[in-house]
């Protein structure tokens, strides 16, 4: 039995100064895990919209075609991926050691990003003035649900990219600082994949 | 855009009011007066000892895998106890409440617990039991066991395993504080729809309900996280997958279950509190909501989950049995097998919770098929654990008595569970107590393996064993009270008694519920036992002192000092086998030691995870309460923590190889280390590498 077999002269049976992993591949991985969690949570979301995208859920309320644009959706999609690209542009910055590039790279990716957010909470206003808002009917609550859980991942991303600013500016580009922007970059082109299903799936599918 | 409320609200304090505090409830007078003299006493003892410091120093800010799983098992057991003192009160609520005739006291009409009452009691004793006990301590366990079996020094991420404790606590805290302030949830623990819609459920006990679940689901996903990266990033040189011990293993499965499946929990109650406080209108009655989504979402959830428990169990098992049987354990690789078939097919059979939904005989029947298949990768499992003790030499310690009563429960859960995959068998014995003490049958091997693996590891931390005459008379009352208990039960089921009954109306009941009556009685003795087994084990501790418990354990975990000091190995091993140890042992080579040390880095200890954890408690009872500014405080004040958090330069220190020949040598003459060296002036900072 192979279990069986005997230690050879040089069975070691120690490893003295172990290098163990790396702390920047476990904190990706661990980052990826977090992230197909976070998959998961779209997509029950989706799963809801789903369930409650037909006429009789919408309860006599309007239905997807009444409420969604597609082709504002579409600039929303273009504004969107600016961002990530903004961000993206900032990171080869990055690589070259170019500061001021990341940082600028940064503020685009933020500032998109509150336009994107802009136009969408004028979206919600617009369907909260006609009556339409979260508690008109049951395919309304899960259009809002879906797209404020978008909106807040959106928030907390900014949130986080003025923190790196901050990080950026104190600490520069140490090991720590580098993992988390470019765990960052991988949430917000994350949160950019989740949009596009929304907009798949509920723009242009709804309308 | 808040719903309409019943009752009163302020912008102060929200829907609180003193009246919510219910003082003139008898048995909650008592229960108030039993926390406040544990509480008082805990708190006296920690200062007349003067361990305050060593408390705050040692345990509540530590980052160290192996106290972090003690707290959880602490937790666990604590919630275990209140889980188990509500099944005592639903069972004599049932053997008092018997027949038309029945008196009552306290304000029930029969028995002593009114509807509301009782409701709120079965809704607390599933909750906890399932997400306050049985969790926590098999998340203890991992975290104990698991750096330990593969040869490393902690987690992946130690901060943040301290984070996911006190989340957990925090929820654990939130449904503690439910019987005192408010009430808890009348609703199930399954969140019976459209029950805890507002209009059905006014109160804040579904609140409670969803906020605590929510808190400490949250910290069961990051354990999650925790675990995949551990296992998959940090085994020790030479352990490669299949050298991989099966608890380590089942550990991985377990938690990519928990990683998948509570984002959806989260989804479900997170739309249920949409409903509740936005109005909207997810799983309402009409206005456009689906109860049955609800349904669907939850035990989407709600039956990985199950395999979520059920899988460390298998793992502990799998531990257990070959080393008191004296033999590896048999069929390694079809194990792991199983255990995956067994994760994958948790996602497949969730319907057969409400098979009598109707859905349709093709529906129906693949999830009845889908449930049956599970019985192949267990039957498997329990073929290998039996093959293991087959020709074994069987020591009959008590770990071991725990392990086979287990494989007994998991022959009776898991036959009646293939009884109950069968949808025309299941529309007879639906809700029933049939299906109650089926999947109690279940969850008692949860307890049993916990047992086991309190009995097993206890040593491995402490450094003395559990006493032996105290722990075998603690496992036979149990086991009898077990076995009481759920044979009358499924009889029960069979003369047709549903579940949930705070009333049990019909008379020839009766018999029956007296047998329960006595096993969960043997229960309160078994209890009694266990104390005496801790007190005992405690003062005997001198004596029972040995410097390898288990003489014929395989698992890298047993290759440490005993009791295991803080940095785990002093040189991380290099893995020759599976079952290491044992080959060591096979080959004369278990004593040896290495000839050199070299540095250690060790993460410093953060009061962060507590506070952060404290802040989630304050920040889910302004939830319930709706005291708006507090819960944007407290959301705040996480935030801010993250934050500084992430401006943190202290990335550990070093322990020097001087030190470590020190402690490893007063460690081979029996010391004991109670505490890391203090560091806190010379930590390295994060440039230095």
């Amino acid at each position: 039995m192979a279990e069986q077999a005997a230690p050879g002269a040089q069975a070691r049976l120690f490893y003295p100064g172990y290098a163990g992993h790396s702390q920047i591949s476990g904190r990706t991985l661990g980052f990826w895990l977090y992230m197909l969690s976070d998959a998961l949570l779209f997509t029950a979301l989706f799963a809801a919209y789903a369930v409650l995208d037909t006429p009789m859920n919408a309860a006599g309320g309007p239905v997807a075609s009444q409420i969604v644009n597609p082709i504002e959706g579409f600039w929303q999609t273009v504004v969107i991926l600016g961002s990530v690209t903004s961000y993206s542009l900032g990171t080869v910055a990055m690589k070259s050691g170019h500061r001021a590039g990341l940082v600028w790279g940064i503020l685009g990716a933020i500032l998109l990003a509150i336009v994107f957010l802009g136009f969408g909470f004028g979206d919600l206003a617009a369907l909260a003035a006609h009556g339409a808002g979260i508690s008109r009917s049951g395919y309304l609550s899960a259009y809002w649900v879906l797209i404020l859980t978008h909106a807040v991942h959106m928030v907390f991303g900014i949130l986080w990219m003025l923190v790196m600013l901050a990080q950026i500016v104190r600490l520069g580009f140490n090991e720590m600082v580098v993992a988390r922007l470019l765990n960052l970059r991988m949430f917000w082109q994350f949160q950019a994949t989740v949009w596009v299903c929304v907009y798949v799936y509920v723009y242009m599918i709804g309308a | 855009m808040q719903a309409q409320l019943p009752g009163p609200w302020s912008p102060l304090l929200g829907r609180l009011t003193l009246d919510q505090i219910p003082y003139q409830v008898p048995i909650l007078q008592w229960t108030f007066a039993g926390v406040v003299v544990i509480g008082l006493a805990v708190v006296f003892c920690v200062l007349y000892f003067r361990k305050a410091g060593y408390l705050w120093r040692e345990w509540l800010t530590t980052v160290d895998h192996k106290k972090i799983g003690v707290m959880y098992i602490v937790v666990g057991l604590v919630m275990l106890f209140r889980g188990f003192v509500d099944g005592l009160m639903m069972r004599t609520q049932q053997v008092l409440a018997n027949g038309p005739n029945a008196p009552g006291i306290m304000g029930a009409q029969h028995g002593f617990l009114p509807p509301y009452h009782f409701d709120q009691v079965y809704s607390a004793h599933g909750t906890i039991m399932i997400l306050f006990a049985a969790t926590p301590i098999l998340t203890g366990f991992q975290n104990i066991v698991v750096p330990l079996q593969i040869g490393a020094r902690d987690m992946a991420f130690p901060y943040m395993n301290a984070l996911s404790l006190w989340l957990t606590t925090a929820g654990a805290a939130l449904v503690m504080l439910s019987l005192f302030v408010g009430d808890f949830s009348a609703a199930g623990w399954v969140g019976l729809i459209p029950l805890t819609e507002l209009p059905f459920s006014p109160g804040t006990g579904v609140d409670y309900w969803m906020w605590a679940i929510q808190i400490s689901s949250v910290g069961t996903t990051l354990n999650a996280i925790n675990m995949i990266t551990t296992i998959v990033e940090m085994r020790a040189p030479g352990m490669s997958w299949f050298r991989l011990p099966v608890f380590s293993w089942t550990t991985l499965s377990s938690n990519i279950i928990a990683l998948t499946a509570f984002p959806v929990l989260g989804v479900a109650l997170a739309l249920l509190g949409a409903d509740r406080y936005l109005g909207a209108h997810f799983f309402t009655a009409g206005n456009g909501g689906n109860l049955m989504l609800y349904t669907n979402l939850f035990w989407i959830w709600g039956h990985p989950e199950v395999y979520f428990l059920i899988l460390p169990v298998f793992g502990i098992l799998s531990e257990v049995v070959p080393t008191f049987s004296e033999k590896p354990l048999f069929g390694y690789v079809t194990m792991v097998a199983a255990t995956f078939a067994i994760a994958g097919i948790s996602w497949l059979v969730w319907l057969h919770h409400f098979f009598t939904m109707g859905a349709g005989p093709d529906i129906n029947g693949f999830f009845s098929v889908a449930t049956m298949l599970v019985g192949i990768p267990t039957g498997v499992k329990v073929f290998n654990w039996a093959f293991t003790l087959y020709r074994g030499r069987i020591h009959f310690s008590v770990p071991m008595l725990w392990a086979l009563f287990g494989l007994f429960l998991l022959l009776a859960g898991g036959l009646t569970g293939m009884m109950l995959a069968l949808p025309a068998i299941n529309y007879t014995v639906h809700d029933s107590v049939f299906l109650v003490a089926h999947f109690h049958c279940m969850v008692l091997l949860v307890v049993a393996a916990a047992f086991a693996g309190v009995t097993y590891w206890f040593p491995k931390l402490f450094g003395f064993k559990l006493d032996e005459g105290w722990g075998k008379a603690f496992f036979w009352v149990f086991t009898l009270g077990t076995v009481i208990t759920f044979a009358a039960m499924f009889a029960l089921g069979f003369e047709g008694e549903t579940r949930r009954l705070d009333w049990t109306f019909d008379p020839a009941w009766k018999p029956m519920l007296i047998v329960e009556e006595f096993g969960i009685m043997l229960y309160v003795v078994s209890i009694v036992c266990f104390v005496i087994m801790l007190a005992v084990s405690i003062r005997d501790r001198a004596k029972t002192r040995l410097a390898q418990p288990w003489p014929t354990a395989r698992t890298l975990e047993w290759l440490t000092h005993t009791p295991v000091p803080f940095y785990n190995f002093a040189v991380t091993p290099q893995v020759n086998m599976r079952d290491e140890l044992a080959w060591r042992r096979e080959h004369g080579l278990d004593q040896a030691k290495p000839d050199r040390y070299e540095a250690i880095h060790m993460p410093s200890n953060s009061a962060l995870p507590v506070i952060i954890g404290a802040l989630a408690g304050v920040w889910g009872f302004a939830m319930i309460w709706r005291i708006w500014w507090l819960a944007g405080l407290s959301l705040a004040g996480i935030i801010v923590c993250v934050i500084i958090r992430s401006f943190d330069k202290n990335e550990g220190y070093y322990l020097q190889p001087e030190e470590i020949e020190a402690m490893e040598t007063n460690l081979a003459i029996g010391a004991i280390i109670a505490e890391q060296p203090d560091r806190s002036h010379s930590s390295i900072p994060a440039e230095a590498h």
